[in-house]
């Protein structure tokens, strides 16, 4: 029994290793640069594309209503004025976290199970990113004067306020999109190369040329490429966790109860990367299984994602418990009754529903059974990227609906146009993301060779 | 002395030869060789980053960190006095008689404007060290050569080298046993 128990992990590793053996240089190019090349267009696809489509199309029209109406179509009102604009905001800039976790954290890490999944990771913080971009731009109410938000030579003669965590944020995520767009880019130009030797006809070759820049994967190329990449990497690194440190001081540094408090930055980091995991599992179980790329991204890829999902969980669990803890040793009594209106105030099923999925449920991550499990891993990924919405929802409602005088309470309740928006965004990222499986390869072709190359060497 | 200047200007039609090898050791030793036998003027290509061949053709630092460094650092100061400026000299703001050099509420977008032109240069400068981007390079002119970015791995010895000589460099790389070696026109 003992010795059975011993072997366990390395039965497991054997059984899903990074990559399933077999695998040539030429045949990891192929297949993955035939998904965009050769094969038809599967019908799934058309399928996906246009339902999240028609929810682009929803996107576009709640934002011209909006825009033609005022930001008094959504629910939004005092005392709560962020309303779904900054949770939605929120809830996406967390989800793309996981992309430059996997990206940049892992490769200092040296984790090569990173290879597989690291490209369509980042296509998701940048899809994500935009997404978010969006909801603070429209919560302006006059989102053609955000480049006031911008140090420039006005005619007015006035400045942003540097001292507001409001400018930070416009520095950080604006920072983040572009670092974002250039590391992905950048580990991209190799693959532009192979999509340009791979292609047949004449257009998709000229494109993908263009993009490719002249690649032609020289020695003294790839060497500063390999250090730039590394540079990179430890640049995004400290990015990440700035820039949701900063989205935390939103929050923070007000001085609204439930809101202020040293917890935040490292509390909000561990949940971008929890639902970042979360949803990177949500994209990948389906798109291996449609696209056949279980050789590519195994079993040991979802169990490892499992296994990051369950340890940011815990410090989240530790940062409600915390939260709840200082309320009561505070000995303040608006942290206290945050607290009790929080799970037991108006919105407490969304207090309950909160701790359910994003904390109960992933407990089932504890057992090897369950993170091996195709079916239950992506259950859970969804539950918690509920559960993360709602914990954002819960820190910006329920804090503004019930601060410090009672006379100044007041209800929140999204409207259709909050909804028609939100889902909105889901529809525009998920279309962005077809539109990306289509024309370019989701895994990255030239790290899976280095991946082929070392499991030969290991042998 | 003639027919030199001729059989140079001949030579220098062409740009190199280029020699192709199935797997990355056997690239690797004929760089190696290559640069051993005195032959300088050389690139290898590989369809993926293989340890040491940069090394292997003469090849050993990048000024690259350098200039990350130094992006890194005009990013940070620059980022710190633009809102210097905003806050003390150009648009200053009393409130309630606290400093207006209020530096820890500088920090964030110092840091992040760190980041932002470090990152641009590290990119902007890997596409400018590389000589990219190129619309065109002999080497593609070789058939064979699509496969770099596929399986194939390719040593070219470019006829700029003083060592370079169209017999002896082809007889040269052939006892390299390549999968094959092919003129590089220009």
């Amino acid at each position: 029994m003992e010795s059975e128990q011993f072997n366990k992990p390395s039965e497991i590793e054997a059984a899903a290793p990074v990559i399933e053996p077999g695998h040539t240089f030429a045949s990891v190019t192929d297949k993955i640069s035939a998904i965009v090349l050769t094969h038809r267009t599967p019908r799934f696809w058309y399928v996906g594309f246009g339902l999240s489509f028609m929810l682009v199309l929803v996107l576009l029209f709640g934002i011209a209503y909006l825009l033609t109406m005022g930001v008094g179509v959504w629910g939004i009102d005092i005392p709560v004025a962020w309303g779904f604009a900054i949770v939605n905001f929120v809830w996406w800039i967390g989800i793309g976290h996981a992309g430059t976790l996997i990206s940049a954290i892992l490769l200092l890490l040296r984790q090569k199970w990173r290879q597989s999944i690291n490209r369509f990771a980042e296509a998701m913080t940048l899809f994500a990113v935009a997404c978010a971009g969006l909801f603070p731009l429209l919560h302006l109410g006059r989102p053609w004067y955000a480049y006031w938000l911008f140090p420039y030579p006005s005619t007015m003669g006035i400045q942003p306020q540097f001292r507001s965590p409001l400018v930070w944020d416009v520095f950080a995520v604006s920072t983040y999109f572009t670092i974002s767009l250039l590391f992905w880019y950048m580990g991209l130009i190799p693959d532009l190369a192979t999509m340009r030797d791979q292609a047949r006809r004449r257009f998709p070759r000229f494109a993908y040329g263009i993009l490719a820049m002249g690649w032609r994967g020289s020695a003294i190329h790839w060497h500063r490429y390999e250090m730039a990449y590394l540079l990179m990497a430890g640049l995004a690194t400290p990015l990440v966790v700035s820039v949701h440190t900063v989205v935390s001081f939103d929050f923070a540094v007000g001085l609204v109860p439930g809101w202020h408090s040293t917890i935040f930055p490292p509390y909000f980091v561990a949940g971008a990367i929890y639902s970042g995991f979360a949803m990177v599992l949500t994209l990948a179980i389906p798109l291996r299984k449609l696209y056949g790329l279980e050789d590519f991204i195994t079993l040991r890829h979802l169990k490892n994602m499992g296994e990051v999902m369950l340890a940011t969980g815990m410090i989240v669990a530790y940062g409600y418990l915390m939260e709840t803890f200082m309320a009561w040793y505070s000995g303040n009594i608006y942290e206290q009754y945050l607290m009790w209106n929080r799970m037991f105030g108006p919105y407490w099923y969304m207090y309950w529903a909160l701790i359910l999925f994003n904390i109960l449920v992933p407990q089932a991550l504890w057992f090897r059974a369950v993170r091996t499990n195709v079916v239950a891993l992506f259950v859970i990924a969804i539950c918690v990227n509920i559960g993360m919405w709602l914990e954002r929802y819960v820190i910006v409602v329920v804090s503004l609906s019930r601060d410090f005088l009672p006379s100044s309470w007041g209800m929140y309740s999204a409207t259709v146009w909050d909804y028609a928006i939100f889902i909105g965004s889901i529809g525009l990222f998920v279309c962005l993301l077809f539109l990306f499986i289509r024309v370019l390869p989701m895994i990255s072709i030239f790290e899976m060779r280095e991946l082929v190359h070392e499991t030969e060497e290991a042998k | 002395m003639i027919a030199d200047e001729t059989e140079k200007s001949r030579q220098l039609t062409i740009y190199g030869l280029m020699a192709e090898f199935a797997e990355p050791e056997a690239l690797l030793e004929a760089a190696r060789r290559s640069f051993g036998e005195g032959y300088r003027r050389m690139d290898a290509y590989s369809p993926f980053p293989i340890d040491g061949l940069a090394e292997a053709i003469g090849f050993h630092k990048t000024r690259l960190p350098l200039l990350v460094l130094i992006g890194g650092i005009i990013g940070c100061v620059g980022g710190f006095y633009l809102q210097y400026w905003v806050a003390v000299i150009d648009y200053p703001l009393n409130i309630g008689g606290r400093p207006l050099n209020s530096w820890p509420m500088f920090i964030p977008v110092t840091f992040e404007l760190t980041i932002l032109v470090a990152g641009l240069t590290a990119v902007l400068g890997l596409l400018a060290l590389n000589g990219l981007p190129m619309p065109y390079h002999p080497v593609f002119n070789v058939e064979r050569f699509q496969l770099a970015t596929r399986n194939r791995f390719f040593l070219c010895i470019e006829s700029v080298d003083p060592k370079f000589n169209q017999e002896t460099t082809r007889r040269f790389l052939e006892s390299l046993r390549p999968q094959g070696v092919y003129e590089v026109e220009r």
